[in-house]
């Protein structure tokens, strides 16, 4: 899971609502994966980035050099998408767990892959 | 040098290509096709639209680049060619071969070239003798090059149209054709669905929820394979491999294992697009996450392999989680493709929901040519698609046009809901209509 992903899910257990996100993520296992760098991509993220949420995550993998948000004329900045893109693209959580923060049910990463299933009690009927 | 300096003032002319088309999603083609043209800036013209079932395409298209590019996204064209010529009989192919411009042809013919002429038959086999007599008449072109069978730099085809019926093969050919190969297909018809999927999305693309083929949009791959018997999709199933194959793994972005009826994903539009094949309950009875058993206490933290009991869900439940879900989260102009089972009377009532959801709320939808008038509807091309089962499919294509969004009330439901008998509907008329089939064509 990356830490894109992360910035987009929510957690959905019953009577949580928007205060499902974002969750709290444990990682026990984190692997830097090499992705071709394509600024068009990650400069059309940014807006959608929720930028607190992201640096919680990131300074939770104990990452550096994170930008602490969106900077003037961005669109153009080598630099600073370049640490983007390793930040939302490149990290990727192997394992661990993701916490609803409301109502503390947790949801699996396993093989970077998060589960994020519940069973009918939990959910929204 | 004044011949050329007056062609570069002017817009390319249009060359004449050929278009060797699979026999597969035939009602598929002509919207890929379009897309395709659309995308890397050729035009599709309203002669160009009469080929139906046959496999040759002559297209217009301004520069070899977009022949090329078009090539690497199809998956209905097998092959393009440069045409050269074209006829009725191998007269008629002869003398339009001697009208092509000889300057065009040098290049490719010149000595220090090497070259090799293959022979492609529709509907037809010919002999290895009957093959060589074509090659051979082909003498009067001004071939300078060696030929080489290996790997030749420049390869050319005769290519004969037999007709579309095996059982009846004329003696001659209907059409002859004669071009320059350009390019052939990247992709296998058997792994093409998700191709078809972004391609009609007219950018990207992807599985079930939101993806790509160009790197500027979101590739997720949310549901897993729920065919009787088949586990959990294993990470080498996924999306991830088949991208890995075609040498487009840079465009994944994630996988994750979600209920399509309970998105987990926080408010905001964010998606390019969202494609998706909802399973109709023929081959994959839709079904969502429950569980009937009694869950004892304490044990919820963090259930390892947790895979809840699948409850029935009904299409029309499913279409409103799917539009709801694309409303919500697709970003202005973004587009929703997904496929819908064309079996009446169940066809008409889905329509009729999906379109009374659609007007009544952020997406618009309207069927290519039929109701050009609404405002802010976007053109859908809506061909008839048939699977194997014998069961009618059409592909629909969305775009979200508004960004106002509210959830759909539940009583706005009541008169769809209950319509769940597409499945029962399909097995037990499908065995009915094959049988009468069966008997008319013995007739």
């Amino acid at each position: 899971m990356k830490l894109l992903t992360h910035n987009l899910l929510s957690s959905h257990v019953r009577g949580v609502g928007p205060r499902g996100f974002p969750l709290r993520l444990q990682a026990t296992e984190v692997r830097i994966n090499n992705v071709e760098f394509n600024p068009d991509f990650v400069a059309r993220m940014i807006p959608k980035v929720e930028w607190e949420v992201l640096l919680e995550a990131a300074d939770h993998l104990h990452l550096i050099e994170v930008p602490k948000g969106p900077i003037q004329g961005y669109e153009q900045d080598e630099t600073f998408l370049r640490k983007m893109h390793h930040v939302l693209l490149e990290v990727e959580v192997l394992e661990g767990t993701l916490q609803c923060p409301e109502s503390g049910r947790m949801f699996p990463i396993s093989r970077g892959i998060p589960n994020m299933l519940l069973s009918s009690e939990e959910t929204e009927t | 040098m004044r011949t050329v300096m007056a062609t570069m003032a002017l817009p390319g002319p249009l060359n004449r290509y050929l278009l060797l088309m699979a026999q597969e999603h035939l009602e598929f083609r002509l919207p890929e096709i379009k897309s395709l043209l659309s995308l890397f800036g050729g035009q599709f013209t309203t002669s160009q639209e009469t080929y139906g079932k046959s496999p040759f395409w002559i297209l217009n298209i301004p520069s070899e680049d977009i022949a090329r590019n078009l090539m690497k996204r199809t998956v209905c064209a097998k092959s393009i060619f440069e045409l050269w010529g074209h006829g009725k009989s191998p007269e008629e192919l002869y003398g339009s071969l001697k009208n092509y411009p000889v300057e065009k042809m040098v290049p490719f013919l010149h000595s220090d070239s090497t070259y090799k002429i293959k022979i492609h038959t529709f509907n037809k086999t010919l002999t290895q003798e009957e093959k060589v007599k074509r090659i051979d008449a082909l003498e009067f072109l001004p071939f300078e090059g060696k030929v080489n069978l290996k790997k030749p730099q420049h390869i050319f085809s005769i290519l004969e149209d037999y007709g579309l019926d095996p059982n009846c093969i004329p003696e001659n050919p209907h059409n002859i054709y004669f071009g320059r190969w350009v390019s052939s297909f990247l992709f296998h018809l058997s792994d093409s669905s998700l191709f078809l999927h972004g391609t009609v999305c007219c950018w990207r693309k992807g599985t079930v929820f939101c993806s790509t083929l160009y790197p500027t949009s979101v590739c997720f791959e949310l549901r897993k394979a729920s065919r009787k018997n088949q586990k959990w999709r294993g990470p080498d199933e996924n999306i991830r491999a088949n991208l890995r194959q075609y040498g487009l793994e840079k465009y994944y972005l994630d996988v994750l294992v979600s209920d399509a009826s309970k998105p987990s994903w926080r408010k905001g539009a964010y998606f390019d697009a969202i494609i998706t094949d909802p399973p109709y309950g023929i081959r994959e009875s839709t079904r969502r996450t429950g569980s009937q058993k009694e869950v004892p206490k304490g044990i919820e933290k963090c259930p390892e392999s947790h895979v809840p009991v699948s409850l029935s869900y009904h299409l029309s439940d499913m279409f409103s989680d799917l539009l709801n879900f694309a409303a919500e989260t697709l970003l202005l102009g973004g587009r929703l493709v997904y496929w819908l089972p064309v079996y009446t009377p169940e066809y008409v009532i889905l329509k009729n929901f999906i379109f009374n959801f659609i007007f009544s709320w952020c997406l618009t939808s309207t069927r290519e040519g039929a109701a050009e008038g609404r405002k802010t509807g976007h053109l859908t091309t809506v061909p008839e698609f048939w699977v194997k089962m014998r069961s009618g499919l059409e592909i629909f294509r969305m775009q979200k046009n508004r960004d106002q969004y509210s959830h759909l009330l539940s009583d706005q439901f009541l008169p769809y809901q209950g319509h769940n008998s597409f499945r029962e509907k399909y097995f037990s008329g499908v065995t009915k209509r094959i049988a009468k089939e069966e008997k008319s064509s013995q007739e």
